[in-house]
């Protein structure tokens, strides 16, 4: 067992904080106030190369893994950007995964590079009205056109930048039999066509420089070559990012967290009533001293569901408890730091309020906290199945 | 082009900073670390020049403990060439004399044209490192630099002042300190950090550069007798009351001490 910080993993913090610094609490609410997708720091973080992190070398990416991934965002959530800096990051940085798994050579050389670079937004379309977590309900169709094409029709939700996108990663059903379920489901990185998509922002609690949209799609053309992979095994592919996913969240979730705390502290150390700081009442001590205990264990966990993955050994538990830990971690400090700034915190001028309003979203997303649980009673502790 | 960047790591602006048990420096354990922020203004000096002239060499060069390897990584990350690095137990506690001598003895190893190092450092604020240096190198030297050119000669803008400015012009090898703010210092990219892996660090002994006895605490001329916060409160007065009320005891105050 050896916990000696990694050389890379503080050089590789120490940039992107740098990077962060030039874009401050009172940017980030711009962002927020204006629904404005935060452009001038994406075209920072691309420069640095910090977009192309997980990207193989050979595709013009840094070549590094998840826990590396895992570092930049929670750095970039902790300097006060929260899910409005992570969101409009996060994609790039992972959502190509499938493509980089199981992507053909032509797919990759043709997308992966110019994702690296920062000239490529991706959305990433799953998600439908009727099929969330039940992703074996999807309905929108890619029915092949007898040329080797294929024609796209269906609704999507929560599909995540689809305003900034010019390609999205589409999960549609290639297989409409019944019993074909997620077999008859298949993964395309398709153009965002808008002359035959439309796209719905979906106003939300919060978040809202990045978008999440409503996307109807009606005869959308794909071309063969854009297929991930083989035709039925979209779900498959997708199953394999679950895990680098909650990794990645996790880490994020806890960057609010830990922004959200730093504030907190700062204010009941400067703030006084009654002739001495508030930080002095225990009442307002421990949460917080609680809150920092919840994020450092949620943040062990996270690194190690990260060397898990990166060692290609099974992060399945670790990867949810790290998803379940920091997500709680991340709700209570944000809500501790509410209540320690009182009529303050819930001014939006002092921030918390906007990481508390963010730090609620992963407690939902990417999977909710339910079925986190889930998961570890079925596939850890051998618990029958519910559903 | 050989250009030499003096580098010192001093301890992270936003670190809490305790006075040591001893009474004699800050308590170093558990706080963080960064490249003096002058200094960072030197190294982009150099890498600026690095990014015009083909074929330039950047080389940075530290003295401290382990944790330094860090700082220079960074320095590394950036975009200089190679590092060398004096860790060697014999050098602590060195005044800004020893300082200087170490570096003296590395720069004649490295025959640089030019030497670029921060105005002062943070922790000590001495600023004669430098001016030093070049002094036991026979090299001129300008200081606070807030703008620099190079055509044929060294064209330096320097921070006089009352907000003056002074242009000079040296020849190389030549020695110049800057000012902060005089450059936009770059950030270490992905790619930075991960080709610096593969540059080397030199890391050298007192003894290795010849000064053994020389440097050190021992060899300094200048010893810290104390370092302390001054005590709260003493010549202060709190004036309480109303908006009004203060304001009132405060114009009385400034006449009873005759400032107006």
């Amino acid at each position: 067992m050896d916990f000696t910080p990694d050389e890379d993993h503080e050089a590789i913090a120490d940039a992107v904080r740098r990077v962060c610094a030039d874009f401050s609490d009172d940017y980030w609410a711009q962002c927020e106030r204006d629904h404005r997708f935060p452009t001038e720091f994406y075209a920072r973080m691309a420069e640095g190369g910090w977009l192309g992190i997980a990207i193989p070398e050979e595709y013009g990416g840094g070549g590094r893994g998840i826990a590396e991934a895992a570092i930049v965002l929670n750095e970039v959530a902790k300097s006060g950007a929260a899910m409005n800096g992570c969101s409009a990051l996060h994609l790039t940085i992972f959502g190509l995964n499938p493509v980089v798994k199981f992507g053909s050579e032509r797919l990759k050389r043709a997308f992966l590079p110019r994702a690296a670079a920062g000239e490529l937004h991706v959305a990433f379309g799953v998600t439908e009205p009727d099929a969330g977590t039940d992703t074996s309900r999807i309905s929108t169709r890619a029915d092949a056109d007898g040329h080797g094409n294929y024609v796209v029709n269906g609704h999507k939700i929560w599909t995540t930048k689809a305003l900034e996108s010019e390609v999205v990663l589409l999960l549609a059903r290639t297989d409409p039999r019944p019993d074909a379920r997620f077999k008859g489901l298949s993964l395309f990185l398709a153009d965002l066509d808008r002359d035959h998509c439309t796209i719905r922002p979906i106003p939300k609690m919060g978040r809202n420089a990045v978008a999440s949209c409503e996307v109807f799609y009606d005869a959308m053309p794909v071309e063969g070559w854009r297929l991930v992979g083989k035709e039925g095994e979209g779900f498959t592919q997708l199953l394999h990012g679950f895990n680098p996913e909650r990794i990645l969240l996790a880490a994020e979730a806890i960057g609010i967290g830990e922004v959200a705390l730093r504030r907190a502290v700062s204010y009941a150390k400067a703030r006084e009533v009654f002739g001495r700081p508030i930080g002095a009442n225990q009442s307002i001590a421990h949460p917080l001293a609680l809150a920092h205990v919840q994020l450092r264990a949620a943040w062990q966990m996270v690194m190690l569901a990260a060397w898990r993955y990166d060692r290609g050994l099974d992060c399945g538990e670790a990867a949810n408890t790290a998803k379940y830990l920091a997500a709680e971690a991340s709700w209570f400090a944000a809500d501790r730091a509410v209540q320690t700034l009182g009529g303050m915190g819930y001014a939006s001028e002092h921030h918390v309020e906007r990481y508390f309003r963010e730090a609620r979203l992963q407690r939902i997303a990417p999977v909710s906290q339910e079925m986190t649980l889930n998961y570890v009673a079925q596939t850890v502790l051998g618990l029958p199945r519910s559903y | 082009m050989k250009i030499m960047v003096c580098i010192k790591q001093v301890p992270h602006q936003d670190a809490r900073l305790d006075v040591n048990g001893a009474g004699t420096w800050i308590q170093e354990e558990n706080i963080k670390f960064e490249i003096n922020p002058y200094d960072q203004n030197a190294l982009e000096a150099a890498l600026q020049l690095k990014d015009k002239e083909a074929g330039t060499e950047v080389v940075v060069v530290s003295i401290g403990p382990e944790r330094v390897t860090q700082s220079l990584r960074t320095a590394l990350g950036m975009g200089a060439d190679r590092a060398v690095h004096v860790k060697d137990g014999a050098a602590d506690g060195s005044d800004s004399l020893g300082t200087a001598k170490i570096l003296a003895a590395v720069a004649k190893a490295e025959s640089p044209d030019l030497i670029f190092a921060g105005f002062m450092s943070d922790d000590g604020n001495l600023a004669a490192t430098g001016p030093m240096l070049a002094t036991l190198l026979g090299i001129p030297h300008t200081t606070t630099a807030v703008s620099f050119q190079k055509n044929g000669a060294i064209q330096v803008e320097r921070e006089l002042e009352g907000g003056a400015l002074e242009v000079v012009e040296l020849n190389t090898p030549c020695l110049v300190t800057t000012q902060t703010g005089m450059n936009q210092v770059r950030y270490a990219s992905l790619k930075g950090i991960m080709a610096a892996k593969k540059k080397p660090i030199d890391v050298k002994t007192v003894a290795d550069l010849g000064l053994a006895g020389q440097v050190g605490a021992d060899a300094a001329k200048i010893k810290i007798e104390k370092l302390y916060t001054p005590p709260k409160g003493q010549g202060a007065e709190i004036l309480s009351g109303s908006v009004d009320e203060v304001v009132g005891k405060l114009v009385g105050k400034i006449k009873e001490l005759g400032l107006l």
